[in-house]
């Protein structure tokens, strides 16, 4: 059942439309997302903490939400913005529509409203804050209000709030297959936000995975010995998370092979001594082509951060490995004297292309030859 | 990689005639292959055998030949150019297949010419159905269980391991030609028969059916430094078992997640690899069962094809553009992508935020013996796609763009009153073009979606979609125009709701719809299609319209002009109106104004985004141009050139005051309407044959007996001759009014004496309202009462004197000054006893007017464009001259082979989906080439069939010696027979197909014969003589059911092909 929602941003512009899934109101930056297909790992995308995803295609809610397609257990963003809302989901593994799934994750989405128009605006002023909720909650001036009030995310540190609490271990493949990994080479990621299918790639390619919360001491996992340190994806702004660059410092020197991805990129180039900076309206999509700059192949991939690594900060030690074609920045680094290497997009892609799922591959061989020594 | 340096000329081969299953997507392809070579400074050199396209506008290459694609032709031409590369991929199959008979028959190993964009070994690959399949299976990919037979003992066994029903499908064919599902043995082997012969491998692929899964297509390109990238996903609504060229089909995908979408895109570039695609765009389908997402590889095409076309206008990205760059060795990252104005790669993925609808336009109609049913086979002759914010709108608008009198979903009930359960369900089991009619009409009787998908199996997403419609329909037919209030309204404008569908539901006029719109001030808003889902901005003005949020239009304030564009492909409506709306911009455009095309087809030229300053993607309805009108206020609106669609606009637009170019609109009715028409024949003292208007059954029947047999009756206000049939005596005409019309006050019949053996003629004309120009005369080779667009026709006349010709250029030039046209008028003339007769004046650009053009070496519809805004012929310095020396002849290609229960003869009405050219420096050459060019092989010398009406008799004196002469031997049935012997000359008789065994289609299918000259008269006996010219067709004998074509035989006879002539259009127009 729909109601009358509003979704106001904080310069002031203001969008009617229908709201589907939890009848209530929120805050949180206001991003795009130019997939056309999967939403459900969107949303459930931990690197969507406190940000409200605008969905450029216009039909959402057309498969609606299986079993396996998750990339966390819960959904991570605090709002959805879509043009036509799905209520009747069409799919062979669907299990649920996605306005049930909104329901049970007490987040609401608003429908019907311009998407494009949207976008256009993000495109032009950047990110901005807003306010999504029912117009029986919240009235258009307090939504603006909300909006402008809300502090944004530079500054934010994240990924203390979304990271496991209680250390795991996983050792479950990507679907359809879901193999148990076959390989012994322990490796230790680091949970900043982490998308399950990145731990379903590194049982595949590298071993068993132990997840551990963000805060997690060096000391602590050295006494693991893993074979590898994995940094995940994650929300928010990088340099708070001081933590964790300390930690990193201490792995690089351990010379323990690192790989990071997204957020853990960010975190991986702080620590050896590069600067970050908050992009105007980010990458956010599954369309972006990213070349290696010494084969020159071009790969698609899957792209979802606001933050980014400067590229003219990188210390001698580090060297570019890829960068964006559709804005030059920078999108992939390697140290020259220490196994550790790092992804800004997503090789796990869900959702996305997978061709440079390869990385996957290239860390698990850093792996073994650690290992062998 | 930069562009290769050891190439620096490349031959084109483009697709030759339109056909179903080859349509105008290629002159777009080809069209964009030839600008983005030639701007890289190759020198391009161009073989393609129809006039009707752009990509031959002998700007466009280096050097043009209008000549037959045959391997023998094209071998010339590279003996004459010497070109270093060929590149197959942009015509097509006719192109792909021609290139691998040029390399097998060692012509380019000889002339040391290398294949780009594809290689012969990829084109195995993919084409060949074994290989194909073994290939998929090397890579771990599920093909449908399927066995390769080359006999029908192969067949039949093959057929036991898969059992019932099956597809079969022949190697090599396109568009699925002589495919089919069988479900039952007999089935079984007739489709195999037919496809044994058809495939030029004999070789037939069986396959499990998948009838009810869903299918998928991924359009992709991938570069020599093996960079892949997915251009678009498209979904067909309509499950396996339909022809993905006849099913209605959505961009992008819409019920997969993103898992299966990235196997999918995963298997694409596997498949492109394995194959050995190494440069360019392919095309790759799957299946998909519904219950468990098993996902197996339908085909893979190693060239752009229809769906690249689709794909290109669904996204903004110029697939074959960016092909033909990829194919001389740039890579993707190394391209830009225009519509952004460069500011991203062309390696990336185009995200949509919209939804696309294409829907294939049949015709049925025209072959009634034809089953209307949808199969493996293509069947369809057009389509139109149609942009909106969601599927709904997409489909709607789509809908109104097919110009078949529907204004949404219409519901298919005659007088309230629905087709039985019964008949829903068999139209929902076994589709037709209608399907999606039947389905809204079974959701209007209350049927569940879950019992509607049971038997048509179309996802329940589509079909709840549907249902919203019909229930929203439902809600406006209670509710009525009282209740409409503003929110409703924007409601179902959102929804794709016509202003004329909602005026029809709420039972009141368009225009008290429009008004209250305007009132409410609910207009469509124009979204960019950008590649890029809004994320980058672009200055491509390219369009479509929507309702609710942000209008992106930003019209100029410069002064412009609105070209209004011909809508879907039809039998009688084609790709010549497309090169004639391309060129009316482009003229525009020199003379300084901002041109602003509008159009529904996908497959056109008119539709690239970069043709014109400004693309409107739009149905052409009055309400979609007039919305238009309102935003970007144009000087002029052009009419003239997208045949009857824009011309149908002319009154409602004139009405509301748009100031239409050219001839005005009260010309226009002049020409159309009978009794005005009369007047004005009257008033100039010219001379038709005598006619009238019957407006019931009686008036009908008593009319033809004052006008006389035979007669030529059809429908008023009617295209391309449809229902058009000649009658011979009262009963046939009897017939005619209770089986193929209705007539009544508000839909007349007219009915035409007809001039039996008149030649008939064409004079296209233009005129800048003082001055008048003759484009050119074109004699017809078949005889008046054979439709125009199926004749041949000759320019300059091979058989009339100078004086009747001066006679009907005087004539033209009187009717152009009476009507006062300004632009182009085409004229139909019959000739008989040395009178000249006029049949009809059309106040517009005709289908001969691409041809005419290209033998002048002038466009003559940019010269009747520019007279239009004003620009003289004086001041233009036009003067319509044909190069000396040289005849030009166009022939008709005909789609039978698709319809193999339609009788192949030629009559009034029009029946032919496309036209070649052929130039020689005599009739004959001319001739003989165009035959070629149309693919009708004519044998040297044999046995000819003859069997003449009797009327035809008197020409056996002339023609039975002539063609003894050129070396055939005479076979004939007993009249014919008999006629002949008398005359002196050796026949052989041999018996009808009633006269017992053997007769002449024993012969006729045991390839004793090598031509038919077959002419009859009358329903029962072209009824009779049905199977000789369909097993002629069959077997592909040379068939001619007209005397006159028959004549025209022997002078292609004389021709020697090894003599033939090849020069360029740029040479013959120096």
């Amino acid at each position: 059942m729909s109601f009358p929602a509003i979704l106001a941003l904080e310069d002031g512009s203001v969008f009617y439309g229908r709201g589907f899934g939890k009848e209530k109101f929120d805050v949180g930056e206001l991003v795009f997302n130019t997939s056309m297909s999967g939403y459900q790992e969107i949303i459930t995308d931990p690197s969507y903490k406190k940000q409200i995803i605008t969905f450029t295609h216009p039909h959402i809610g057309n498969t609606g939400i299986n079993n396996y397609d998750n990339e966390s257990n819960q959904v991570h963003s605090s709002g959805v913005v879509v043009n036509k809302f799905c209520e009747k989901p069409s799919n062979w593994r669907s299990v649920k529509s996605l306005e049930e799934f909104l329901n049970e994750n007490n987040v609401m989405a608003i429908s019907d409203v311009d998407t494009r128009e949207i976008t256009t605006i993000l495109r032009e002023k950047g990110a901005l804050n807003c306010c999504i909720g029912s117009l029986s909650k919240i009235s258009e001036k307090d939504a603006i209000k909300k909006a402008q009030e809300f502090d944004g995310l530079k500054g934010m540190d994240l990924a203390q709030v979304v990271s496991t609490k209680d250390e795991y271990l996983w050792n479950k493949g990507v679907w359809p297959e879901n193999q148990k990994t076959k390989d012994s080479n322990m490796v230790v990621a680091y949970d900043y936000g982490i998308k399950e299918n990145i731990l379903r790639l590194l049982a595949d390619h590298v071993g068993e995975v132990k997840v551990v919360n963000a805060e997690t001491p060096f000391k602590e996992i050295m006494k693991l010995s893993p074979k590898g340190i994995f940094l995940s994806n994650g929300p928010g702004d990088p340099e708070p998370c001081t933590y964790a660059i300390d930690n990193i410092r201490k792995f690089l020197k351990e010379g323990v092979p690192i790989f990071g991805i997204c957020l853990g990129h960010q975190l991986l180039a702080l620590a050896g001594g590069a600067k970050t900076y908050k992009m105007k309206f980010g990458h956010h999509g599954a369309n972006h082509p990213v070349q290696d700059v010494e084969s020159k192949e071009v790969f698609i991939t899957s792209q979802n951060h606001g933050f980014a690594v400067d590229e003219d900060t990188l210390p001698s030690n580090i060297k570019t490995t890829h960068i964006s074609l559709f804005d030059k920045s920078l999108q992939g680094i390697e140290f020259k004297d220490t196994p550790a290497f790092s992804f800004q997009g997503h090789p796990e892609a869900s959702p996305g292309p997978q061709e440079i799922q390869s990385l996957f591959t290239k860390f698990s061989i850093m792996v073994k030859d650690y290992a062998k020594t | 990689m930069p562009r290769r340096k050891d190439i620096s000329s490349i031959l084109i081969i483009g697709a030759g005639p339109i056909i179903i299953g080859q349509a105008c997507e290629f002159d777009y392809s080809g069209a964009q292959a030839c600008k983005a070579l030639k701007e890289e400074g190759f020198r391009v050199i161009l073989v393609n055998s129809n006039p009707a396209t752009i990509m031959t506008d002998p700007l466009l290459a280096d050097a043009t030949y209008i000549e037959p694609i045959h391997w023998k032709s094209v071998e010339k031409i590279i003996e004459k150019e010497k070109p270093d590369a060929i590149l197959p991929t942009m015509g097509g199959q006719t192109a792909l297949n021609t290139a691998l008979t040029l390399d097998k028959n060692g012509v380019l190993e000889k002339h040391n010419v290398v294949l780009i964009g594809a290689n012969r070994t990829a084109i195995d690959k993919a084409e060949d159905r074994q290989l194909f399949d073994e290939t998929m299976q090397a890579i771990g990919l599920e093909t449908p269980a399927s066995g390769i037979a080359h006999s029908i003992e192969d067949a039949l066994r093959v057929q036991k391991e898969i059992g019932f029903p099956c597809i079969i499908r022949p190697s090599f064919t396109m568009g699925g030609t002589g495919g089919g599902i069988a479900y039952n043995i007999s089935e079984f082997k007739t489709i195999c028969e037919k496809g044994l012969e058809l495939s030029p491998t004999n070789e037939l692929l069986i396959d499990e059916s998948l009838i009810g899964w869903k299918e998928y297509e991924m359009e992709v390109v991938r570069d020599c430094k093996d960079n892949c990238i997915i251009i678009c996903s498209i979904e067909n609504l309509d499950p396996m078992g339909i022809h993905t060229g006849d099913s209605i089909t959505i961009a992008p995908a819409q019920t997969l997640t993103d898992k299966e979408f990235q196997i999918m895109r995963n298997a694409s570039f596997k498949i492109l690899r394995e194959i050995g695609v190494d440069t360019g765009g392919s095309n790759v389908q799957f299946a998909v069962n519904p219950e468990n997402g098993k996902m197996v590889v339908i085909e893979m095409n190693p060239r752009v094809s229809r769906s690249s076309a689709l794909a290109s206008k669904a996204t903004g990205f110029p697939i074959a553009k960016v092909a033909a760059l990829l194919s001389v060795g740039f890579t993707l990252d190394e391209l830009k992508n225009d519509i952004t104005g460069g500011l991203t790669p062309a390696s990336f993925e185009p995200s949509i935020d919209y939804i696309v609808t294409k829907i294939p336009k049949f015709a049925f109609e025209k072959f009634p013996q034809a089953s209307p049913k949808l199969t493996t086979q293509m069947k369809s002759v057009g389509e139109v796609m149609s942009i909106g914010s969601s599927f709904q709108e997409s489909f709607q608008k789509a809908l109104c763009s097919m110009e078949e009198e529907l204004n949404g979903i219409n519901s298919l009930a005659k007088d309230q009153e629905f087709a039985s359960d019964e008949k829903i369900q068999s139209e929902l089991t076994i589709p037709g073009p209608k399907r999606l009619f039947y389905v809204a009409d079974a959701i209007r009787k209350g049927w569940s979606i879950e019992k509607i998908h049971s038997y048509t199996k179309i996802d329940f997403w589509f079909l709840e979609q549907i249902e919203e419609l019909i229930n929203l329909e439902n809600e406006l037919v209670n509710a009525g125009i009282k209740n409409l209030d503003k929110d409703k309204i924007i409601q179902i404008k959102e929804k794709g709701f016509s202003d004329n569908r909602i005026a029809e539901l709420v039972r009141v006029d368009e225009d008290e719809i429009r008004a209250l719109r305007k009132e409410f001030n609910i207009t469509p808003v124009y979204k960019r299609v950008d590649t890029c889902a809004a994320e980058f901005a672009t200055s491509t003005c390219y369009m479509y319209s929507t309702y609710g949020g942000k209008c992106e239009s930003n019209p100029t304030s410069k002064k412009k002009i609105l070209v209004l564009g011909s809508g879907p492909n039809r039998i009688g409506q084609g790709i010549e109106f497309d090169y004639c709306c391309v060129h009316a911009s482009l003229a525009m455009q020199e003379e300084g104004y901002e041109s602003i095309m509008v159009n529904c087809n996908p497959e056109t030229v008119s539709t690239d985004y970069d043709v014109s300053n400004r693309l409107y993607f739009e149905p052409i309805t009055a309400e979609k141009i007039l919305d238009i009108i309102d935003i970007e206020k144009p000087e002029g609106v052009v009419i003239q050139f997208g045949g009857q669609t824009p011309l149908k606009l002319a009154d409602v637009l004139s009405e509301k005051g748009v100031n239409i170019l050219g001839t005005n609109v009260d010309a226009i009715d002049r020409s159309e309407d009978r009794e005005r028409f009369q007047e004005l024949v009257n008033k100039l003292n010219l001379k038709q044959p005598s006619n009238t208007t019957a407006k019931n059954v009686d008036e009908a029947l008593s009319e033809a007996k004052k006008i006389g047999f035979p007669i030529v009756v059809r429908p008023s206000y009617v295209l391309g001759g449809r229902a058009m049939q000649l009658v011979n005596n009262i009963q046939e005409l009897e017939k005619y009014l209770s089986e193929a019309v209705e007539v009544s006050n508000s839909k007349p019949i007219l009915l035409d004496s007809y001039l039996t053996d008149a030649i008939e003629v064409d004079v296209d004309v233009v005129s800048d309202g003082t001055n008048i120009e003759i484009g050119g005369i074109l004699q017809h080779i078949e005889q008046a009462g054979i439709h125009s667009g199926d004749s041949a026709c000759s320019l300059p006349p091979y058989s009339l004197s100078q004086e009747i010709q001066n006679k009907m250029k005087a004539q033209a030039i009187d009717i152009a000054k009476e009507l006062k046209i300004i632009g182009l008028m085409n004229i139909q003339f019959a000739i008989k006893a040395n009178e000249v007769y006029i049949i009809e004046v059309n106040p517009r650009a005709s289908r001969t007017v691409p041809f005419i053009s290209k033998a002048i070496g002038h466009s003559l519809a940019k010269v009747a464009s520019k007279a239009m805004i004003g620009k003289s012929l004086i001041e233009q310095k036009f003067s319509s001259k044909l190069p000396k020396g040289l005849s030009f002849v166009k022939e008709a290609v005909m789609p039978f082979d698709k319809f193999p229960h339609v009788d192949p003869i030629l009559g009034p009405e029009m029946k032919s989906t496309g036209e070649v050219m052929g130039i020689g420096p005599n009739f004959g050459e001319a001739y003989a080439k165009a035959q070629k060019g149309a693919n009708k092989i004519l044998r040297k010398s044999g046995n000819v069939f003859i069997s003449v009406k009797s009327s035809d008799k008197k020409y056996l004196d002339e023609f039975a010696p002539a063609i003894i002469n050129s070396g055939f031997e005479i076979i004939a049935t007993s009249g014919t027979a008999d006629h002949i012997e008398k005359l002196g000359y050796a026949v052989s008789k041999i018996n009808k197909v009633n006269e017992g065994r053997p007769h002449i289609v024993d012969m006729l299918l045991n390839n004793e014969i090598d031509l038919v000259i077959n002419t009859t008269e009358g329903s029962q006996s072209i009824q009779d003589s049905a199977s000789i010219r369909q097993s002629a067709l069959r077997n592909k004998i040379f068939c001619t059911t007209t005397m006159f074509g028959a004549f025209a035989i022997i002078a292609a006879l004389k021709s020697i092909e090894e003599n033939w002539t090849y020069s360029t259009l740029q040479e013959i127009n120096k």
